[in-house]
């Protein structure tokens, strides 16, 4: 039965009276990508948070691979396999692909008290990976400030991946890209759950999430709206689900009226 | 397969990337940071070449002059760099000089203490203050601009405040005399390569005094200290898991943290870095005058500042280059001993200064760019 790699069962925050998550319920298989879709202010970034370590859940439990887990600080979270990609990307303009890639993580090489980083095996590591998911550095020493969005997203989940991610947790991937590099970073998402991730992937941006995701969980005001497999749901049921989608029909509804009365 | 897609497959199993072969070898150090300084310091020695080749300048004497007075402000300028790199100021460098040196006289003269042991302390104080500094900004989250200008005012006053207080004057003169025979003094006093400058005497190479000896007598201790710190903090940024935590840190500290760097720790130690620097600093140059002096190491936080940012060091943090930053202090100690050699008035020489200081941000500014921004 438990062959879930990560279940978030009935999980609560909350700060002073605000009720920032309610019996929030979440499973994921290896290979899945889940999303996790809501408007602003649904909860995603407490939910994110949660997952990362950075907040503890004051009701509820997270089950890595059957068995209860506490994170007490992010860096459990990264030992326990949560790899958290967030927003910022944590990645440095003005230092060179390698130097961001082992951020923090460096190689070392030489005797103690006197180890120095191994440049040379962490250029080849940088180059190998990053080839790999199809993104050719002409130089690994050149800087991050020169890639474009799509490649650094993709830069910053495959140093999560590197670095023992079981479960990846991708905030707003897509949100600050175009079409073409927002493909390219979905297309690597679906590549990086084949060979074995879980993916959760946030967003509020249903037409990036409807053709990767396998399941759905709606968050809307703190709670899960319940999670859907693809089969079960339309993109329209969707969008209808997150808060704008009501919005948008009354919003639809009175630019008619609009033109009905200029006309 | 076409002749073309051909080529290009067969480009590509040589093992290079054709693209590689686009970035010549000169735009690739048009991108290194301290290019700026490198060239700066060559034109320096052209234009002082041409106007003050035949003065003495560059005789032994005049050149281990303004290299002593360059590798001074090159051992405060490095720490300075490497900080800057780390994303802080520290504004009391100039006053940590004036403090160490008291440090170093009071207990020496006064306490009867031996000047190594008077040595350390001034060096244990050196930490105590970079420690303090450096909690203070990262615990505050103030700008470090502001907290380090506070404690520019406030070791200066306690400096002259407790020198007065104990001494009843501002100078601690009489400290010549303990160095000989001093275990740990000799490493902040003694010229080195005697033996060649002897050499040269003897054969005439070098300018001779009229009993024989020669002027120049030996490479100076700030030389010494100036070229390690230059190698050492090159190798720190370079080819350490330090070094990359430096860069990281002040290249955008929310990042860095969230990949597991301690930036607080790494600030700290930086800023433990200034404040030891300047008690080096203040250490030759107490042994080399024989006294202390509570005005020492006015303005030099300011000097140190400048060298690093001609070095090509951003203001902004994250980018930068201890060799840079020695090669920037190598032109303002050229210059501001060249000046005399030349009929230039030496009130022009802060003119001279301010305008490298504008030439050098302008320029870094535009290598940044091209460094950054996607082409």
């Amino acid at each position: 039965m438990s062959e879930n790699l990560i279940e978030f069962n009935n999980i609560s925050k909350f700060f002073g009276k605000v009720i920032a998550l309610k019996d929030v319920t979440m499973k994921l298989k290896k290979g899945e990508i889940m999303c996790l879709l809501g408007d602003n202010g649904a909860g995603k970034s407490t939910l994110i948070k949660t997952l990362a370590g950075v907040h503890k859940p004051d009701e509820g439990e997270i089950v890595i691979e059957g068995k209860k887990t506490i994170f007490d600080s992010p860096k459990d979270a990264l030992d326990m396999g949560i790899g958290t990609v967030y927003q910022d990307l944590a990645l440095v303009p003005l230092m060179s692909v390698t130097r961001n890639f082992f951020m923090g993580r460096e190689p070392l090489k030489g005797p103690p008290f006197l180890k120095t980083f191994d440049i040379q095996k962490a250029n080849q590591i940088a180059a190998e990976r990053m080839g790999q998911i199809g993104i050719d550095v002409r130089d690994p020493s050149q800087a991050v400030g020169t890639m474009s969005g799509g490649e650094r997203q993709c830069l910053a989940i495959s140093r999560a991946i590197y670095f023992g991610a079981k479960v990846l947790v991708l905030d707003e991937p897509t949100s600050a890209l175009g079409v073409h590099q927002a493909s390219m970073v979905l297309k690597y998402v679906v590549k990086a759950a084949s060979q074995g991730l879980a993916v959760i992937l946030i967003t509020h941006n249903v037409h990036h999430a409807y053709p990767v995701g396998n399941s759905f969980t709606v968050l809307n005001r703190g709670k899960s709206l319940g999670t859907f497999n693809k089969k079960d749901i339309s993109r329209e049921e969707l969008l209808g689900m997150m808060a704008g989608g009501e919005e948008l029909d009354k919003l639809e509804v009175e630019l008619e009226e609009m033109n009905r009365i200029n006309n | 397969m076409s002749d073309k897609a051909k080529s290009i497959a067969s480009k590509k199993t040589s093992g290079q990337d054709e693209r590689l072969k686009e970035v010549s070898k000169l735009r690739l150090l048009l991108n290194r940071p301290e290019l700026g300084a490198v060239g700066g310091a060559i034109l320096v020695f052209i234009f002082f070449g041409i106007v003050a080749g035949d003065t003495g300048m560059f005789s032994a004497y005049g050149t281990l002059n303004f290299l002593d007075v360059s590798a001074n402000l090159g051992i405060i300028a490095i720490a300075a760099a490497m900080l800057m790199i780390g994303g802080e100021f520290d504004l009391s460098i100039g006053s940590m000089i004036g403090f160490a040196g008291i440090c170093i006289a009071i207990p020496a003269i006064y306490w009867g203490w031996p000047l190594w042991v008077s040595i350390i302390f001034a060096f244990a104080m050196a930490v105590l203050v970079g420690y303090f500094n450096g909690i203070l900004v990262v615990r505050t989250g103030l700008p470090s601009f502001i907290v380090t200008l506070a404690m520019l005012f406030i070791l200066r006053g306690a400096t002259l405040a407790i020198t007065r207080l104990i001494t009843g004057r501002t100078q601690v003169p009489g400290l010549r005399v303990l160095i000989e025979n001093d275990p740990i003094a000799w490493m902040f006093a003694t010229d080195t390569f005697k033996w060649l400058f002897t050499w040269l005497g003897s054969m005439n190479l070098i300018a001779l005094r009229t009993d024989g000896t020669p002027l120049a007598t030996g490479i100076p201790p700030s030389v010494i200290w100036f070229i390690a710190a230059t190698l050492f903090a090159t190798w720190i940024l370079m080819k350490t898991r330090y070094g990359n935590w430096i860069f990281a840190s002040g290249g955008d500290k929310n990042g860095a943290t969230n990949v597991g760097v301690p930036v607080g720790r790494v600030k700290i130690s930086l800023f433990i870095g200034t404040a030891v620097a300047a008690t080096i600093f203040a250490t030759i140059q107490v042994l080399d005058a024989g006294s202390a002096d509570t005005m020492r190491g006015n303005l030099k936080e300011l000097e140190a500042i400048a060298a690093a940012v001609v070095g090509g060091c951003l203001l902004t943090g994250g980018y930068g280059s201890a060799i840079g930053a020695a090669f920037g202090a190598l032109i303002f100690g050229t210059v501001s001993m060249g000046i005399f050699y030349t009929d230039v008035d030496t009130d022009w020489f802060k003119v001279f200064l301010g305008a490298m200081m504008l030439i050098a941000v302008v320029f870094n500014n535009y290598i940044r760019k091209r460094v950054t921004e996607s082409k």
